[in-house]
């Protein structure tokens, strides 16, 4: 270990390179070699169109709504959140819980998340029940399912909404008082300060905060299987039901779809690197 | 939401934007604490008429949940072990010697984000099957073992960046230096110099592991291991107000390691800088 060449020194990284090598690099790598390969490993562009195929393009279909859905309400509704925590000038000991309820929330997906949303707002739940003892209003009259596309969404919402949070702060902490001032002071309104200041600065922070949300709702598998078994058809699911039974009945198509996930997955955080370095440097 | 005033001077916009705020707090906590409030009602209603603790005694008394629940906190542990052994050395040679890596090194610790966790296990199915070149999930013992490795990459961006923000707080390089001088060894500088130095970066990074991991489904649950998430599932798709009661056990297991982040976080803030 004494390298005092940089052949030596880059001994040192060796052991975690070969962990993401086998870990993580080649696991991937061997299914996006699969997707374009057929079942006697010759090249093929088979298992890529068969994408297309009805079911599965339906899959990526919902995925991509309840993606978009919950990223665009998570957006506004996290953006709110985190001006009223940053510039709302609301008691001191607000922020700090906020913070560290957000880091809870962000990371309780999962299954417990299906069981919270399940105690709230399905057929026993509480609030549903409360609507009906109360209010006389029957939720599930009108249509309504926690099991559904619409409460897939919401549940999604408790882990998006406090990751745009977390990942938004920062980016209003580093609006400086002076431009609002300089604004008021040349006789800019506040909506003017808004559209024509704050939010082109806050763009690409704002852009790269939603790709993020994209990506993880597109990649989330727990939640949506324990809250809606097998019933609702994403791209997660379909694809955890072909790892366990081989539903589609051809293992490269799985291959495929899995590298359909990297590939709009990996976009979405291409983006949001690139978007928060170019927001870093206009923030410094 | 942006037509109120934030900061505006005249006490007119003060006032509609502290109202604003004070709005959207309350929407916001409504939405959070709610399900939570439902959760923990449903999970007493086990008993008819009364509210009472049975569904907790029933799943606390279960022995599944019992072997589950150990399992995978034995299984963050090794993981936290595992990933502080892999991250820490790497993350210190690249401070010291290697700082043109840290581009390459950083982008692949945040892979796991880009790369979903169910694409990683299928990957590890098809190339670690019993037919492969490493039957990783060959005997149950492998499998674990696959288990742990693939916790530790779930968990290298929260790790990693602990450490490397715990790293560029101390000065790596005169540290090591003096140490040098004093002749100690790499390991030593390791292990009585940067360890005790970053400490509370690696309890940071090792509680979030801990969330993760603890209730972690789509790993163990396509890798077969008897751990804590896929019992949740299993426990869910049968039985009525269980799930309710283990839904907040594993929320506080979670809240308990984020408030142990923030007091470990708050003393490294307060920690003096390297004397």
């Amino acid at each position: 270990m004494q390298g005092k060449t940089l052949d030596l020194s880059l001994l040192g990284v060796v052991p975690f390179l070969a962990f993401a090598l086998l870990f993580m690099l080649l696991p991937t790598a061997y299914l996006m070699l699969g997707a374009f390969q057929d079942a006697q490993g010759a090249f093929t562009l088979a298992n890529v169109a068969g994408l297309f195929e009805p079911a599965v393009l339906e899959a990526y279909a919902i995925s991509f709504k309840i993606s978009l859905a919950s990223t665009a309400i998570a957006g506004v509704l996290g953006f709110a959140l985190a001006w009223a925590t940053v510039l709302g000038r609301l008691p001191g000991w607000i922020r700090p819980t906020i913070t560290t309820f957000s880091g809870v929330a962000s990371n309780f997906a999962g299954v417990p998340l299906a069981f919270a949303f399940l105690a709230t707002l399905g057929r026993m739940g509480l609030v549903t029940l409360l609507l009906r003892n109360c209010c006389g209003i029957n939720i599930y009259a009108t249509g309504f399912s926690i099991l559904s596309f619409f409460g897939l969404t919401l549940s999604y919402l408790y882990f998006q909404i406090p990751l745009m949070l977390l990942i938004i702060t920062p980016a209003l902490d580093g609006l400086k008082t002076e431009w609002r001032e300089a604004c008021a002071c040349l006789g800019g309104s506040s909506l003017q300060y808004w559209r024509l200041i704050a939010i082109p600065v806050l763009a690409p922070s704002l852009l790269g905060a939603l790709l993020l949300l994209f990506a993880n709702a597109f990649g989330a598998v727990a939640t949506a299987y324990a809250l809606t078994g097998s019933s609702l058809n994403i791209v997660p699911i379909l694809l955890y039901a072909q790892i366990r039974g081989d539903v589609l009945h051809n293992p490269n198509l799985g291959y495929a779809m899995a590298l359909g996930m990297i590939v709009i997955t990996g976009l979405a955080n291409a983006g949001y690197m690139l978007l928060r370095s170019r927001a870093d440097r206009r923030l410094r | 939401m942006s037509a109120a005033r934030p900061a505006a001077r005249p006490p007119q916009g003060v006032r509609a934007s502290r109202w604003g705020a004070w709005l959207a707090l309350a929407l916001g906590s409504s939405y959070f604490l709610l399900p939570l409030l439902a959760t923990f009602e449903f999970s007493l209603r086990m008993q008819r008429g009364v509210y009472s603790f049975e569904a907790y005694r029933i799943v606390l008394s279960d022995p599944l949940f019992q072997s589950t629940f150990s399992y995978s906190i034995v299984m963050a542990l090794l993981t936290i072990v595992v990933g502080a052994l892999l991250v820490v050395p790497t993350a210190y040679w690249v401070h010291l010697r290697l700082p043109r890596l840290r581009p390459l090194v950083e982008f692949i610790t945040l892979l796991p984000l880009v790369i979903p966790a169910i694409v990683i296990v299928y990957g590890y199915l098809r190339m670690y099957n019993s037919s492969a070149l490493i039957p990783l999930t060959g005997s149950a013992t492998a499998t674990d073992f696959l288990l742990m490795c693939s916790y530790v990459t779930l968990s290298l961006p929260y790790m990693y960046r602990a450490v490397d923000t715990g790293l560029r707080s101390i000065d790596v390089r005169t540290l090591t230096e003096a140490a040098e001088v004093l002749g100690a060894s790499r390991y030593v500088i390791l292990r009585s110099v940067i360890f005790p130095n970053i400490r509370a970066a690696i309890l940071s990074g090792a509680f979030l592991t801990f969330a993760v991991v603890l209730g972690e489904f789509t790993m163990a649950s396509l890798l077969d291991r008897p751990s804590f998430g896929p019992y949740l599932q299993l426990v869910g798709a049968n039985r009525a107000y269980e799930p309710s009661a283990l839904a907040v056990i594993a929320f506080l297991a979670t809240w308990a390691s984020m408030g142990l982040i923030q007091l470990f976080g708050r003393s490294a803030h307060t920690r003096p800088g390297p004397t």
